[in-house]
């Protein structure tokens, strides 16, 4: 659990400090500064607030600094391990930089279509100097290929205003499994991950021990039937956006998702949602270069990305979203959110408050297991 | 699409009648001639060849168009199901040495240095998460284990490159390995290459190893000249810069205590080479299967993953099909998978039954429309034909999520149910997430298809036949029946192939509005092809659908006959 208490320590750093204090951090110059560079470049994103965040935060503040670079958006991060996939196979590479999960990253690096990196000659000391390996930390370096942006979490949100509840409000994560105290329909992510996790710790097993467990057949039967429990109780969700609509609409009083669009839902869509941050699980988002770009392209998002994920950029997209930035340098720089005017601090899924019982997803578990579970989730789900 | 034309059809001087005229004449005798001497059925079939070329060429464009964007695209794919040269091309030498392994403990010492030799190059080429992905689909935990001993496994033969080093520091440098190693005429081009002025310019020559060497010391040879490749493909170095890896001085071992033959060399190198073959006899030894089982992963331990290997070690493998109808293949044979992770069987026939009752609803609400519209005035029957078209016209995301708001349970429809008190409150009606949600979405998406068909033959069909069995006395029913309905069912044919097929593939709106038991196998499809990259495994369930479709599709032909269907 190192990535949570490196996370911890940096944002009680934070509250010490004065959350607010915006400190401009000297910019340096970016090791490829002076070479040739293409002035064309297509990143990758997931499109939405999550885009618009990382536009606001160091897309538009680069494109000042260099007018004569045009940048071209694609919103395929959804589908971008297939697609480089094929680009790679097909020798016809479009895409510069590409935004997903650590998990895609992981993929991606194992299939040899991104490109392995040296964080430190990618992303910038932190203000104090920090070398930037040691600024994100091992936990977040998941991959060779990956370069962390932000940390955000699957968690749950509830609504404020079901009568049968009689007052109660869920505030552990046990409380999905109980229908008796808190009726209704659920909404579950329709894969295993996550689910397999929380429903073993609801039946007794410890958070360290919970990958030992599912690698066994028992263990993976034993969480399979404490989700029967609720399994009829259970929408299942396949996009982010469901379970915010499900739960705008009343279709469902509980639901995980992820905690921006939670905070979306709850702070500017202003609905009786509230969240429960309880065995929150974290996952990290971040870029990855495609393997085989040329010299200049490379350089140019070289270039762009040592501005991009520097400490001041990475606190800066947390004002427009509420995902913890994945340098521990940054947390103190948190501060409002850009239009809201609230405090953007409690709202982090990194935030101490909300991070007293969390856990971090094993991607490298995940990766050998994930098909033969994957069957067998979708086998269980079927019956 | 009935066939009048057809050249067998016409009498007189067709080019196939003459033909078939002069073939006659050939059989009875005396071979007709035509105005130039040759005989008449060869210069009958020259000119027709050239009228065939000439409509070939006419419709060239649209066919090279077809095969490119999309015969060829669906081949490449489809073959996926059954390529998989990735172990046979990533571990050569260790797929040789297992079939010496009879399936039962742990492989023996020499497999395990020829797969180090293996994963050595591969981890360099980054190949082997690649090869651990791919065998991963077949046994849970192989992915970690390859990518693990990748990070390991340049430790492999240290021992020895030390122990070399040691005893002659001539080892170290990469200019012993250059005269000991590379063909003697790619030391001179070599030469010639450096003595340029503009070394930037041109690449370096590609590395070629000596037939010497090759003879003296195959293993070392086969490997070194493998080091000297990758670093000048993957690093753009020169292997007369570069130390080899540490796994070369590890072959140089092998070949050195096992029946090395000194004649081959002459001068200082034999001296060299006989001085490290005698040392070589008392080098501290390492055993490479220990290395793997104990310092990098004990699963190199387990029978399974070799069994993986080996049964998947042939550049074709079925294992793709077996997978995709809930079989495995094992080191042990076929098998069954095991009973909780079987689905796609159930997926394949729950698509099947789908696409049948969307087509069977399709059918029985778009027929009584397509009625209304052909008999109704042009003026009326136009302005319903657009509103059976609008949907078209709608993003088909749009339409699906349009009856999410509709179905769901706090939805549209059940607030009505409710208000007007035919369900209880607490007791809405399920009609969405499940088969219901999807029959209901995909009847509607797809109702535009079977109106249309069945609209364009109704158009075609006399009204005077109708009115002319009532005159004779039928029944309003019978003149429908017996005169009206026949007529109509090459439009219900036609539509009913479209629906079908159409279903079939469909994935976008059973993900959004099927839940759990409603999903097809497309769904899976996809799933495959852009989560979990087993595409092989995507390409055989897709080949299985299409040859599904194909066989009902020979099955109605042979039923209905293909004949009956119309588009108008």
């Amino acid at each position: 659990m190192k990535l949570k208490s490196t996370l911890l320590t940096s944002a009680a750093l934070c509250i010490a400090t004065g959350a607010f204090a915006e400190q401009h951090a000297e910019m340096t110059e970016s090791p490829v500064a002076g070479e040739p560079m293409s002035d064309e470049m297509t990143i990758v994103s997931w499109g939405g607030a999550y885009q618009e965040s990382q536009l606001k935060a160091y897309v538009e503040p680069y494109l000042e600094m260099n007018p004569d670079v045009n940048i071209t958006w694609d919103e395929s991060s959804a589908e971008a391990v297939a697609q480089l996939r094929a680009m790679n196979e097909a020798n016809n590479l479009t895409w510069d930089l590409v935004d997903v999960t650590a998990a895609d990253a992981m993929r991606l690096c194992d299939e040899g279509i991104a490109m392995e990196v040296d964080i430190d000659e990618i992303a910038a000391p932190a203000p104090d100097g920090t070398p930037a390996s040691e600024d994100f930390g091992e936990d977040m370096l998941v991959a060779d290929c990956f370069i962390p942006q932000i940390a955000y979490s699957y968690t749950f949100g509830y609504r404020t205003d079901v009568d049968e509840w009689n007052g109660e409000t869920p505030s552990e994560i046990c409380d999905i499994f109980d229908t008796e105290t808190f009726p209704g329909q659920r909404a579950l992510e329709r894969r295993p991950h996550n689910n397999l996790e929380w429903a073993l710790i609801c039946d007794g097993v410890a958070m360290d021990d919970v990958y030992d467990v599912l690698e066994t057949d028992e263990g993976v039967d034993r969480a399979l039937a404490k989700l029967d429990e609720i399994k009829d109780d259970t929408v299942w969700w396949t996009s982010g956006a469901d379970t915010p609509q499900l739960l705008a609409d009343g279709e469902v009083v509980f639901g995980s998702t992820y905690n921006g669009r939670l905070f979306s839902l709850i702070e500017e869509q202003d609905q009786p949602v509230e969240m429960m941050w309880d065995a929150q699980s974290y996952d990290l988002d971040g870029w990855i270069i495609p393997a085989g770009l040329e010299d200049e392209q490379l350089n140019r998002v070289k270039d762009f990305l040592w501005f991009a994920t520097d400490t001041q950029r990475l606190a800066d997209q947390a004002k427009y979203i509420s995902y913890g930035p994945a340098r521990a340098s940054s947390a103190p720089m948190v501060g409002e959110h850009a239009e809201l005017g609230i405090d953007m601090a409690p709202h982090m899924p990194t935030n101490p408050e909300n991070a007293t019982n969390a856990f971090v997803q094993n991607y490298e578990w995940w990766a050998d297991y994930r098909d033969d579970l994957d069957a067998r989730f979708q086998a269980w789900l079927s019956q | 699409m009935s066939s009048a034309t057809g050249p067998d059809a016409f009498t007189g001087a067709t080019p196939d009648n003459a033909i078939r005229d002069a073939d006659r004449a050939g059989k009875s005798g005396g071979a007709m001639l035509a105005a130039d001497g040759t005989p008449l059925k060869a210069s009958l079939a020259k000119s027709l060849r050239a009228q065939k070329l000439r409509a070939l060429a006419l419709i060239a464009p649209l066919l090279i168009f077809i095969m490119v964007t999309f015969i060829a695209p669906i081949a490449d794919m489809l073959f996926r199901s059954v390529e998989n040269d990735i172990v046979s091309q990533t571990l050569p030498r260790t797929v040789v040495e297992l079939d010496r392994w009879d399936g039962e403990g742990v492989p023996d010492e020499q497999t395990f240095r020829a797969l180090g030799a293996d994963l050595m190059v591969a981890s360099e080429l980054k190949n082997h998460t690649r090869l651990g992905s791919r065998l991963n689909y077949e046994t849970t935990g192989v992915s970690s284990l390859f990518r693990q001993t990748g990070r390991d496994v340049d430790d492999l033969g240290e021992i020895y490159a030390d122990q070399f080093i040691d005893l002659n520091e001539a080892w170290e440098e990469p200019s012993t390995w250059m005269s000991l190693m590379a063909d003697p005429a790619w030391i001179e081009n070599h030469e010639a290459w450096a003595a340029q002025e503009d070394e930037d310019e041109t690449p370096e020559p590609r590395f070629r190893v000596s037939p010497t060497a090759q003879q003296a010391l195959p293993r070392t040879a086969r490997l070194f000249s493998q080091f000297a490749t990758i670093i000048q493909t993957e690093d753009e170095d020169s292997p007369t810069e570069e130390e080899p890896w540490n796994i070369v001085y590890q072959a140089l071992y092998e070949d050195l205590t096992g029946g090395y033959d000194a004649g081959a060399y002459g001068g200082d190198i034999q001296a060299l080479l006989a001085n490290a073959a005698e040392a070589a006899a008392s080098f501290e030894q390492m055993n490479v299967r220990d290395f793997f089982v104990e310092e990098i992963d004990e699963d190199w331990a387990d029978p399974q993953v070799w069994g993986t290997i080996e049964a998947f070690s042939s550049p074709y493998t079925a294992g793709y099909f077996l997978s995709a109808i809930d079989m495995q293949l094992t080191p042990q044979g076929i098998e069954a998978q095991p009973e909780d992770q079987q689905i796609y069987m159930l997926l394949f026939q729950r698509t099947m039954f789908m696409s049948m009752t969307i087509m069977i609803s399709c059918i029985l609400l778009g027929y009584p429309i397509a009625f209304l519209l052909s008999n109704l005035p042009l003026r009326t029957s136009n302005l319903l034909l657009i509103l059976v078209l609008l949907p078209f016209w709608t993003s088909l995301l749009v339409r699906t999520s349009a009856w999410k708001v509709l179905l769901q349970q706090q939805g549209v429809i059940n607030d009505i149910l409710v208000w007007i008190g035919l369900v209880a409150d607490g007791n809405r009606l399920e009609l969405i997430n499940n088969q219901t949600g999807t029959i209901i979405a995909m009847t509607h998406i797809l109702l535009p298809f079977m109106i249309l068909p069945l609209y364009s033959v109704m158009k075609t069909i006399p009204p005077h036949y109708v009115r002319a069995a009532k005159s004779l006395g039928a029944t309003n029913w019978t003149a429908f029946w017996r005169v009206y309905f026949p007529q109509s069912i090459p439009g219900i044919g036609a539509g009913s192939i479209l629906v079908f097929i159409l279903s079939i593939g469909y994935y976008i709106t059973p993900e959004i509005v099927g839940g759990t038991t409603g999903t097809f196998i497309s769904n899976r499809i996809a799933y495959h092809i852009s989560t979990s990259l087993n595409w092989g495994l995507a390409a055989a369930l897709g080949s299985i659908l299409l040859a599904f479709v194909l066989l009902l599709y020979y099955l109605y032909d042979r039923i209905v006959g293909i004949d009956n269907v119309s588009l108008g």
